[in-house]
């Protein structure tokens, strides 16, 4: 179970995150949506761990495990996964090296044997098969001249692969044509499951059509102002942020 | 040059650990005195039993060196050098007279250092390479101090006509294609190195590949420094008959010492018509420890002729080690369409200090050439690309591109490009592009999201930053490259 309570944090000096509690209950699937600047990427970044991003106050534990103490190799080794908004470019690194090395340094933390090339060129093209990309993927930069459709779809492949335990999805949908969108739902869908945990973030409804949540949050000013069923994404697609920003400012 | 000499325990006691191939080799050895004179360089001669014309030859140069004075252009600095405080002649006592006879210290020294200089362990696949596959056999010179103690698949390479054996060996065994050569691309007096050099080298290899051969496998040269207070002076020679092909790699180490000893080696290229020289270093000298203690000097005067038609010849160095590197592996384009690279990754960490660069002389009508520089810099290192273009005026239709990329860690380094270009040709075409970074907060938190700890994250990037050089090695030592990379780099962030 993912549990966050008062959660609160700063970037440059500024508070972002206003005091969030969210619980997540394993094998749940939950949605964060919000208007743009609401603070969602900041929550991610912040359970990821990044630099730069301060945690203020509050606590995030994954069964019981402080989160905020970790570094992020030690969370991702503890099972979480960020498919990030904007996915970096690693100019010369090829896919397949940087794939097989995070596989592998996942894998040693859980004390699984690391996998030759071959192994895992092997699991690569399943994986890529499964979410209908080409294989030469694997042989381009990491993210290099990548589409942004491309980009997003190579997250979801680092997922596939990497198989976390609990996954933040950060605007996995943007930018998406309704065939991408579809297989990068597909690929969630078939993570789901008692041992599959996420928070998937999305600024819109479209992607909760394919990726049905447990529950819908809704984010607004670094506050959860409201929390309820799939139906709320509905709700909010039709009648949109204004309401709830008014209410919150 | 030993700027301090203290004893081998506080030596010892400086290991910070990172270096790897920083051990001593327990064996007996014989020095020349320890000093710089005619005397001494009689004394190599004799040594290497060398004919009248040799000694001479060493002669001149001595008188040359003598005359000139160290050159201070380079963004490098040290304390002045004191040239007559150290040995320029050190090698183990027993000298076998084959590969059986090899001193199984020696032999440990260099199975520890991952060169087998058994053929058969080549041949059985005992040999293998960082990812558990078999590698394919390389024929291996052994320097150890001022010596070549052993040289790998002779008579392998005999059957093809090829020669391949010590510096030494050659002036005995082939006088008149050392005479014809030595000195022919790099004269005695080119610089105050080479000068230097010349007077007192001791060894290295020597390999001649007939017309239209292709080698059969990668020769490669091993150096180590091992003796305390002493200097190395390598020669190579390496020349390549019309239509011939080969691959060289020179591997270098050193222990660890809190001294600064001096390496200047001078090496040779020839290529004649359609002859291709591929020439790989993979330079990982001792260098110095994290305040900047101890560590190689090494300054190096590297200079390929494409004398033919279609001639070509390519420089890859990966330059992690020393604590000075001062080196601009060079080519002369004076065959029509003969072509020049030189492919550059150098890295500086703590204290190292790189003036590192190539020069492309296009004499030639349509000589080409390509640089490709990259440079890292971490701790307090600084790294300099310096690199000459000069297009004569009978090079018609020359062309150059340059790229010269640098990749900052950390903010205490710092990266310098230096490019001359002289152009005496309107027809002629030069390129040159320059960029600098720092590796991104965004990429190494992306990598560490992965699962990768700062300093693979790190290792990851840099591989990626110098992958168009890194390609350029044979496929044997590109991993080990790429390790030695991430090694270097070790301690550099956090
Ligand atoms: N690196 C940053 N530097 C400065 N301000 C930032 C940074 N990241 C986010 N912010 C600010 O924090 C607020 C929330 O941003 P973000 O978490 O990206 O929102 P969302 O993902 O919901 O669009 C915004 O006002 C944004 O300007
Ligand atoms: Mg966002």
């Amino acid at each position: 179970m993912l549990k966050i309570e008062g959660l609160t944090a700063a970037v440059d000096g500024k508070p972002i995150l206003k005091g969030i509690d969210l619980a997540v209950p394993a094998g749940e699937v939950h949605a964060v949506m919000g208007p743009n600047g609401s603070g969602k990427s900041t929550l991610a970044y912040v359970l990821a761990g990044r630099e730069g991003y301060e945690v203020t106050g509050g606590s995030a534990t994954w069964d019981g495990l402080d989160l905020l103490a970790l570094e992020p190799e030690e969370r991702a080794a503890a099972g979480l996964f960020l498919a990030f908004q904007y996915p970096v470019e690693l100019p010369g690194v090829g896919n397949a090296t940087f794939l097989r090395t995070a596989l592998n340094a996942i894998r040693r933390a859980r004390g699984e044997p690391e996998l030759d090339a071959m192994q895992f060129l092997r699991l690569a093209r399943e994986r890529l098969r499964a979410l209908s990309m080409p294989e030469e993927m694997l042989k381009r930069s990491v993210n290099v001249g990548f589409s942004g459709g491309e980009k997003k779809r190579n997250e979801i492949l680092q997922m596939a692969l990497l198989r976390p335990r609990l996954a933040v999805l950060d605007e996995t949908d943007s930018g998406l044509d309704i065939d991408a969108l579809r297989i990068v739902a597909d690929g969630v869908n078939a993570m789901r499951g008692p041992d599959f945990t996420a928070l998937v973030i999305t600024h819109y409804q479209r992607l909760l059509d394919h990726i049905v949540p447990d529950r819908v949050h809704v984010l607004v000013g670094g506050r959860i102002v409201r929390s309820g069923g799939p139906e709320l994404a509905r709700e909010l697609e039709r009648e949109g942020y204004a309401a709830l920003q008014a209410q919150a400012a | 040059m030993p700027a301090v000499n203290e004893t081998l325990e506080t030596v010892q006691s400086v290991t910070q650990g990172t270096y790897k191939w920083g051990f001593e080799t327990d064996i007996e050895m014989e020095f020349a005195p320890k000093g710089l004179n005619e005397d001494i360089i009689r004394f190599i001669s004799r040594k290497k039993g060398e004919p009248e014309w040799l000694l001479e030859w060493r002669l001149r140069a001595f008188k040359a060196w003598q005359a000139m004075s160290e050159p201070r252009w380079a963004a490098v600095k040290y304390p002045p050098i004191d040239y007559q405080d150290a040995y320029y002649y050190a090698a183990p006592k027993r000298r076998p007279k084959s590969l059986d006879e090899v001193d199984p210290e020696l032999l440990k020294t260099y199975a520890k250092l991952g060169i087998p200089l058994k053929e058969q362990e080549w041949l059985a696949g005992v040999t293998t390479s960082p990812d558990g596959t078999a590698r394919a056999p390389v024929a291996v010179d052994a320097v150890f101090d001022s010596v070549s103690v052993a040289t790998t698949f002779k008579e392998r390479l005999e059957k093809d006509g090829i020669i391949f054996c010590s510096i030494s060996e050659a002036v005995r065994e082939h006088p008149e294609l050392v005479r014809r050569y030595l000195g022919s691309v790099v004269p005695p007096a080119d610089n105050f190195y080479s000068a230097l050099n010349s007077a007192v080298f001791t060894d290295g290899s020597f390999v001649y590949i007939p017309k239209g051969v292709r080698c059969p496998m990668e020769l490669s040269t091993y150096f180590r420094i091992n003796a305390k207070s002493t200097g190395q002076f390598e020669r190579t020679l390496i020349i390549a008959e019309a239509g011939s092909h080969v691959s060289y790699l020179e591997g270098c180490t050193a222990p660890m010492r809190d001294e600064n000893q001096l390496h200047a080696a001078v090496v040779e290229l020839v290529a004649h018509d359609e002859a291709t020289i591929k020439y790989s270093t993979v330079q990982n000298w001792y260098p110095g420890d994290a305040e900047g203690r101890g560590g190689i000097y090494n300054f190096v005067t590297k200079r390929g002729a494409c004398r033919g038609a279609r001639s070509k010849i390519s420089w890859t160095q990966v330059e992690t080690g020393s604590a000075i590197t001062w080196k601009y592996p060079s080519c002369i384009l004076q065959g029509p369409d003969s072509v020049g690279e030189f492919y550059s990754v150098a890295i500086t960490n703590n204290f190292q200090q790189a003036d590192t660069g190539t020069k492309m002389i296009h004499l030639g009508p349509r000589t080409r050439s390509t640089i490709i520089s990259k440079g890292i810099s971490a701790g307090h290192g600084q790294n300099t690309y310096r690199g000459l273009v000069r297009i004569s005026p009978k090079a018609v239709g020359a062309r150059n591109f340059t790229q010269c990329d640098s990749l900052l860690i950390g903010d205490r380094c710092g990266a310098h490009t230096v490019p001359y270009i002289e152009n005496r040709c309107m027809s002629a075409k030069v390129e040159h592009e320059a960029t600098t970074s720092r590796i991104a907060e965004d990429q190494l938190f992306y990598c560490r999201s992965r699962g990768l700890s700062e300093e693979d994250a790190v290792g990851l990037i840099v591989n990626g930053f110098c992958r168009e050089v890194l390609k350029e090695l044979p496929m044997e030592f590109a991993v080990e490259a790429q390790k030695l990379l991430q090694i270097s780099l070790e301690g550099s962030v956090g």
